[in-house]
């Protein structure tokens, strides 16, 4: 619990920071946790406590994975590099696996709509394949981590526009398996 | 068409003969720039058995097909003054010339002793006042079952329109296609077959796996495509006639954009490993597979030359994806701009050029081009000269030819979320068409002729 509320507030942080930046970022969730003790002591009534279970992601999961930690990196129009923000979401997913050291994952490159399908498969694959190196670079096992290309077959926004297309051109990792259920 | 040349010979002669010089013959030139549609008239077949719907619905056919290349104009039967045609009697060919009508079809269906239908044609130079020869023979008589009678059909067509214009036929064939249904963030992708028409629609593959960019072999009973199969997408050989699958070459990487060789005998892919992406060459006999390029760039898209020597490709290896050519045995090449190299950079318009698709003729290659936020299909010299953008779009991608040629196919998305559709267009650029499909549709292959 502890390593997951720093990796929440250090998530936190992070997307505030990244909100300037020109290129989309998923809406960060409200991870804070809701575990309320009230402790005031009151001299004259007795002492009311209330305790509420914590409903944040469990620590390992894949909710904590995709909330705390960043599944989706960003790429520029036609672009295959990686930015500070992108090295960023890259070396929090490399310290988790280095803490679920169990967990694989599958490295995705995903293209918006606009360029030709088999061009995309080859640059969906350039950005999945820079993914992985990048997290090699970091210390994870590249058996770990497989890479595959969806070209411009897997869109998360269905508008034509080009907040949609921003958002289409991302790498995903996916973790699966090893995580905590 | 030369009207009025024609019609000054026929002048001439007409009280004489009905024998005219064979150049003097109706002739449709497809490349003519001032173009006007040859006007035909087909009136409906002579019958001969039970089934005058099936005779109507023959008739029907060839008349759409001939319609559809945009170079013929189908007289209204209601302008028809003779009546009473007969495949064996010469037309009275007055009554034709004298409702402006070029060539006239007459035929006759038949419905034979043991259950098969016949088709009989004869193709009329109304003008010339004789009967057009095809193969040498003043007529042709096509038999087959009934639930074939569309093959009949698109054979008459393709008799006609090879008579008439030169080119070689291309109706009695098929295409092939990725059928799309469901909404965009869950595309439901399925192979799917139909006659060049748009007749006899069906799924080749039941839409669990994404399938995607089929292509027919050479023979026309084989096709090779992508598929999500397994979650891993890698190129694949599908029979039409045993609907067998079968996974093609061993590669470590992802393989993708596959492509017949001229000759059937092995297949053009592309391998993608460790962020590049290279083509190669599998034969498919033996399995072995040739490494073609060796380039940290992007390489993909291969399509062979008709001689089988090249093969034009995709490379960002300048900067942006724009087509190149290399020889297929891997020797140096000598480029257009006079240097060798072992390939060849052919586009240098501004935007990037990407699925190129050599011709059948040799002589062009077709390419998706985008642009300034736009896409378009254009064909371009293998010299690298007379690039022509023949269609613009929202979205145009993914051209490939008729067997003869003369039309491209391709998809468009006509506005921004608006589902791919097949569309048609003729190598001059005219007569741009929208292909029926039950389903919205991506990555049409045409079949060759089928035999």
């Amino acid at each position: 619990m502890q390593t997951s509320l720093k990796l929440t507030v250090a998530a936190a942080v992070l997307l505030s920071l990244g909100a300037c930046a020109s290129k989309p970022k998923p809406v960060a969730e409200d991870t804070t946790p809701v575990e309320v003790v009230d402790t005031t002591p009151t001299p004259t009534a007795p002492v009311e406590e209330t305790v509420v279970a914590p409903t944040g992601p469990l620590a390992g999961s894949l909710d904590d994975f995709r909330v705390n930690v960043g599944e989706r990196v960003y790429y520029d129009l036609d672009g295959y590099r990686l930015d500070s923000d992108d090295q960023e979401i890259l070396k929090r997913q490399a310290a988790w696996l280095a803490s679920y050291p169990q967990v694989r994952i599958l490295v995705a490159g995903n293209c918006d709509e606009r360029g030709t399908r088999e061009y995309n498969l080859a640059l969906g694959e350039r950005r999945a394949s820079i993914v992985k190196d990048y997290l090699v670079s970091l210390g994870v096992d590249s058996s770990r981590i497989d890479t595959i290309s969806y070209g411009k077959e897997r869109p998360i926004a269905a508008g034509s526009d080009e907040q949609s297309w921003a958002l289409n051109r991302n790498g995903f990792t996916q973790i699966v398996s090893g995580s905590t259920s | 068409m030369k009207r009025i040349l024609m019609a000054l010979v026929t002048a001439f002669l007409f009280a004489t003969s009905f024998a005219l010089p064979s150049a003097a013959q109706l002739q449709v030139r497809v490349t003519d720039g001032n173009f006007t549609p040859t006007p035909l008239a087909i009136p409906d077949f002579q019958i001969s058995g039970a089934n005058a719907e099936l005779a109507k619905q023959i008739s029907d056919v060839v008349r759409a097909d001939l319609t559809s290349t945009g170079l013929f104009e189908m007289q209204n039967p209601a302008s028809f003054i003779q009546k009473d045609l007969s495949l064996d009697v010469q037309p009275r060919f007055a009554d034709w010339k004298i409702i402006n009508t070029d060539g006239l079809v007459v035929g006759q269906y038949e419905e034979l002793p043991d259950g098969k239908i016949a088709v009989s044609f004869r193709l009329w130079d109304v003008y010339a006042g004789e009967v057009m020869r095809i193969n040498g023979q003043p007529g042709r008589r096509l038999t087959t079952t009934p639930d074939n009678w569309r093959r009949i059909a698109h054979k008459i067509a393709d008799s006609i329109y090879t008579r008439l214009t030169g080119e070689d036929p291309y109706f009695d064939t098929r295409i092939v296609y990725i059928a799309e249904t469901g909404p965009k963030l869950e595309r439901v992708k399925r192979l799917a077959i139909m006659d060049s028409d748009g007749a006899n629609q069906q799924y080749l593959t039941p839409g669990r796996n994404t399938v995607l960019t089929p292509r027919f072999s050479p023979s026309a009973q084989e096709i090779t495509y992508m598929s999500y199969e397994g979650g891993k997408p890698r190129i694949y050989l599908f029979n039409i006639e045993t609907g067998r699958q079968e996974l093609l070459g061993n590669f470590p990487g992802m393989t993708f954009a596959p492509r017949f060789s001229r000759d059937g005998q092995s297949v053009l892919l592309t391998q993608a490993q460790r962020g590049n992406s290279d083509i190669y060459i599998m034969n498919l006999r033996t399995r072995e597979s040739r490494r073609l390029t060796d380039h940290p760039a992007i390489d993909t898209s291969p399509s062979m030359s008709p001689d089988g020597d090249a093969i034009v490709f995709t490379s960002d290896r300048g900067g942006s994806p724009q087509l190149y050519i290399m020889n297929t045995d891997g020797s140096p090449r000598t480029c257009p701009s006079g240097g060798r190299d072992a390939a060849c950079r052919i586009t240098f318009g501004k935007g990037n050029y990407s699925t190129p698709v050599w011709s059948p003729r040799g002589d062009l290659v077709a390419f998706t081009k985008q642009s300034g936020g736009k896409f378009y299909i254009g064909v371009i010299g293998v010299d690298g000269k007379g690039e022509r953008l023949l269609t613009e779009a929202y979205l145009d991608e993914g051209p490939d030819w008729s067997p003869n040629g003369r039309v491209i196919v391709y998809f468009r998305e006509s506005r921004p979320g608006a589902g791919p559709q097949l569309w048609s267009v003729d190598l001059s650029g005219r007569n741009e068409q929208r292909m029926q499909t039950q389903t919205d549709a991506s990555d049409p292959a045409w079949s060759p002729l089928l035999q």
